[in-house]
């Protein structure tokens, strides 16, 4: 599998994404540029965690209007798949490519610790190696994950089998509606999600939970 | 707007902290009055904070050598070896009085300023802890500071990408007008790519990088070396501001720069800014500095002099630039959005030469101001220890469960979540202990981005109530905790990072702490090995003439050769036997049980045996790195009972325990705080093999029990529910900060 992981100004788990994905794949991903105007020609763009400009205006705000975000929008019409994690997540849903905001956290704190995460759509490319409603976990660190959309926006996402990852057994640290951290596009190629799972891929780092996310991702391009 | 030529009184002298006799000197250095920034530049260099005049005697007294330091004190941070052409990079610093003064900006810049300290070496910064101590949780401000101080800690260092691996959180009315913050950073350098604050050549180019300088700080390093009174309010301009996006694009762009060659000297603008780094990097270097301050890029118009060479805007630095570099260094900064300005240059003549719109406003000799700085022999009394305190004359509690209970749920005994939470714990992906144990420890990566097998760990710590009751024995303490939390996840303590935090040095009490701590310090540093390579001193640490207790926080360091050979401290396996090593309590004084069940503070401090604390941490950690045992727990606050019930709450079981047959009383033998004492566990197979092992190494070793089941139970004396343990454990912070009752 062929990957790239874009680097804002302000990123900070980009390299937790490129180490994650070269173990799992076994391939080195590309980095690339906020200001770069072409994409390597790879299956998987990730637009990783962080503060792209330090987030003070809203997060992802400004890294959405980066030139290298035209080019993602390109691949994600063009079907490859698109990923964005934590500060991704928030650059994708300020762009477009996904719908709805993510706000402040509920309780108002940043917060870092491992929650439990539930497949409820194991038909996507990023989560067909888990079994259908299968409970795993994963670590959060964010400040601004609370997903928000409006009504008319969640019941689409609701029947259309969009929300992908729910947090579970009571674990939602973000106050996010109908406990929701992560979705699709209607295409569903396009992923963002809070949670972080290039943090736990390995058994150094107290479990493997997060592999199956990637392993998905092989998965869906081999069968592809 | 400031003019430079302001008249120089005795007044505008004392408001810059400089004493008469201080001033007299300058008179004497230069053969003229000095102009008002001149005046300024003094200041910014002669206070306590960036001189050590009161402290450099007693500081050149710590052991700072050792076959693994490559670099002690004296540079940005000390620089250690680690193998493999490795190093590990670290300081830890003080930003208490603008942490009080403004907590969110005071807490984030402190971190800031840290992480520049070692990523001006070459470091990339891989892991952060940090000291904090709150007045009492009732104290009207208290509250306040905590949640500003932890969200401005986790503000600046979740944004710059480092995670927060461990730390300290303590509260005592002896902070109520004077709270600490102290901040450590380390970071990982190859041992051939250190970078130095010295300068080098003549006529190079002195080149400014980073951020803008406006007006804030000025004056910040003179305000943190005065004691606070009711105009405090007052003094909240001269807190900096931090801005941890533009720290990052600068950490990028330095790490570039270095790897380009293109720098020849660098040294990071911290306290009093411009004026520090630029006179710093001249003395190191036995050369001229000059410096034209039209071309510094400002963000404010119509600044002064004065105000420009005193300004502690955040994210800056200074280096001195090999010429023929200049186009591609310049790229490399315009590319991170960076400032990049030449601004002086080194010259052979020894002076530090300011112009500011044609004029020379400053001319002075760089050496006097750098290395030459007032030092003082300052009067001080050797602190008469406490009496001891025998056991019997301690109240036994009623009961013993209870007891156990109100000191895990104390507000100094319970669990930290609510603080460490607000920490991003793992970014970079490499974080495998996270607060809440006895040390943090770090996947160490190559320069490549690689994993290796090597880890390392962090703790910090102190005990101000022991260093009060006896400074000696406070200060050895402090260093042979933090050693053997180190010891206790299985890492060879390397070195330590000391912060020396006092009230005000000009009372003989006071100064007499300081003295009788620091030889404790270099006393247990030498018998442990851990040198001390970096550090920070913050004195006048008072408000209306009140001290706060006597706080040396060491930071230290140690290396896992194998990370796969290491333990935490939660309870692991049902049947796993629970033993001491160290022997039995006996010490009551200045505990946490008398403190926190009793209602008291008074005897003497436990004392440290520091050929006992090596053998033993020396024991344990081979047992840890031969795979014999499945935890351990270094026994600290609170004893034997508070250190079995976190490690049962921490691994969610409980476990059978039965004091060894002795005479002594049983509150001393659960709670007392003797040194150099550990719990271990291990499958009972192997019981007799490590008792004897134990006995041979002349090391007392007592089984205690075994762990199971769902409650904590002491034979006849106590049984308790881990669930209501862990509740009383998790429950105090979030209910203190929430409002509602505890």
């Amino acid at each position: 599998m062929k990957s790239a992981v874009v680097v804002f100004p302000g990123s900070n788990r980009d390299r937790d994404m490129l180490h994650a994905l070269e173990l799992v794949t076994g391939e080195k991903p590309a980095t690339v540029w906020h200001q770069d105007t072409e994409l390597p020609d790879v299956d998987l763009v990730v637009l990783p965690g962080g503060f792209s400009y330090g987030d003070y205006l809203r997060c992802g705000a400004i890294a959405g209007r980066s030139p290298v975000m035209s080019e993602v929008a390109k691949m994600a019409e063009r079907g490859r798949l698109v990923l964005g994690v934590c500060n991704g997540f928030q650059i994708l849903t300020e762009t477009g490519l996904l719908p709805g905001a993510l706000m402040r956290n509920a309780d108002l704190k940043f917060v870092c610790r491992e929650v439990k995460l539930q497949t409820v759509n194991t038909q996507t490319p990023f989560s067909g190696a888990f079994e259908n409603g299968q409970v795993w976990r994963c670590p959060v660190a964010h400040h601004d994950g609370n997903y928000f959309a409006d009504a008319d926006t969640l019941a689409q996402l609701e029947d259309g089998g969009r929300v992908v990852f729910r947090y579970a057994e009571g674990t939602n640290p973000n106050g996010s509606i109908n406990d929701i951290a992560g979705i699709v596009n209607a295409a569903g190629n396009v992923l963002g999600m809070m949670p972080h799972p290039e943090n736990l891929v390995e058994p150094i780092q107290g479990g493997t939970d997060g592999r199956r996310f990637f392993e998905s991702l092989i998965q869906a391009l081999e069968t592809a | 707007m400031i003019s430079n030529d302001i008249a120089i009184t005795p007044d505008l002298i004392a408001a810059h902290g400089l004493k008469p006799d201080e001033y007299e000197r300058i008179l004497e250095l230069i053969g003229r009055e000095p102009s008002f920034t001149e005046l300024g530049i003094f200041s910014a260099m002669w206070n306590e904070h960036c001189s050590y005049k009161s402290s450099k005697k007693w500081l050149k007294t710590l052991p700072t050598k050792g076959p693994r330091v490559l670099q002690g004190p004296g540079e940005n941070a000390g620089v250690v070896d680690i193998g493999d052409g490795q190093t590990v990079v670290f300081k830890m610093e003080s930003h208490n009085h603008p942490s009080y003064i403004e907590p969110y900006q005071g807490a984030a810049t402190g971190v800031g300023g840290i992480l520049r300290d070692v990523f001006t070496m070459g470091a990339r910064p891989v892991a952060a802890m940090n000291a904090l101590r709150f007045g009492a949780p009732d104290h009207a401000r208290t509250k306040h500071l905590v949640s500003g101080v932890v969200a401005g800690v986790g503000g600046y260092g979740n944004s710059f990408g480092v995670p927060t691996v461990g730390g300290e959180v303590e509260f005592d009315a002896a902070y109520n007008g004077n709270c600490l913050v102290n901040a450590f950073a380390a970071g990982l350098a190859d041992a051939d790519k250190i970078f130095l604050s010295e300068a080098k050549g003549v006529g190079l180019p002195v080149v400014y990088l980073g951020a803008k300088t406006g007006r804030d700080g000025v004056g910040g390093a003179t305000m943190a070396s005065a004691e606070f009174d009711e105009t405090i309010e007052e003094k909240r301009p001269t807190v900096q501001v931090g801005d941890p996006f533009t720290e990052k694009c600068l950490l990028e762009a330095c790490l570039e720069l270095m790897a380009s060659g293109a720098v020849i000297a660098i040294q990071d603008m911290g306290a009093a800014g411009l004026t520090c780094s630029a006179v710093e990097m001249g003395a190191k270097g036995d050369l001229g500095i000059d410096l034209d301050l039209d071309l510094v890029p400002v963000r404010e118009e119509r600044m002064t002099a004065y105000e420009m060479m005193l300004s502690e805007s955040q994210e800056r630095m200074l280096m001195v630039l090999a010429p023929e570099k200049k186009t591609e260094a310049e790229a490399i900064f315009r590319k991170w959005g960076l400032d990049f300005a030449v601004v002086g240059k080194t010259t052979d003549t020894l002076r530090f030469i300011v112009k500011h719109q044609g004029e020379v406003v400053a001319d002075l000799p760089i050496k006097e101001l750098g290395d030459e700085a007032p030092e003082y022999d300052r009067p001080w009394n050797e602190p008469v220890p406490e009496p001891m305190l025998a056991a019997a004359d301690v109240a036994e509690p009623a009961d013993y469960a209870a007891a156990l209970t109100a000191l895990v749920g104390s507000a100094n005994g319970s669990s930290r979540r609510w603080v460490y939470e607000q920490y991003d714990t793992l970014v970079q992906g490499n974080s495998l202990a996270t607060p809440g144990g006895d040390a943090g420890v770090i996947r160490v990566m190559d320069a490549q981005g690689n994993p290796t097998t090597k880890g390392l760990a962090f703790a910090v710590d102190v005990s101000p109530h022991y260093c009060k009751a006896d400074p000696v024995q406070g200060g050895r303490q402090a260093v042979a905790e933090c050693w053997r939390n180190l010891s206790a996840v299985g890492a060879e303590p390397l070195a330590a990072t000391d912060n020396l935090n006092f009230g005000n040095p000009e009372k003989p009490e006071i100064m007499g702490q300081l003295v009788a701590c620091i030889r404790g310090i270099g006393e247990a540093c030498v018998a442990l090995e851990m040198p001390i390579v970096s550090g920070n001193v913050s004195l006048y640490n008072e408000t209306f003439g009140e001290a706060i207790l006597p706080t040396p926080a060491i930071g230290g360091v140690g290396l896992l050769p194998d990370v796969e050979k290491r333990v935490g401290a939660a309870f692991v396996n049902d049947g796993d036997v629970v033993a001491v090593i160290g022997g039995e309590g006996t010490h009551l004084g200045q505990s946490a049980y008398l403190r926190d069940v009793v209602g008291k503070v008074e005897g003497a401090a436990p004392p440290v045996d520091l050929a006992l604390e090596k053998k033993n941490g020396d024991f344990v950690r081979g047992l840890i790195r031969s795979g014999a045992v499945n935890a351990c727990h270094d026994l600290s606050s609170g004893g034997l009972a508070v250190a079995l019930a976190e490690m049962a709450i921490s691994g969610g079981k409980g476990a059978a325990i039965e004091l060894t047959k002795g005479d002594g009383a049983t509150h001393a033998r659960l709670f007392g705080e003797d040194q150099a004492r550990y719990l271990v566990t291990f499958p009972a197979a192997d019981a007799d093999a490590l008792g004897g092992k134990a006995s041979e190494a002349g090391i007392r070793f007592a089984r205690l029990g075994a762990v199971g089941g769902d409650d904590l139970t002491v034979k006849d004396i106590l049984s308790i529910s881990v669930a209501n343990l862990r509740k009383a454990h998790e429950n105090w912070f979030p209910r203190y900060m929430d409002d509602r009752d505890a």
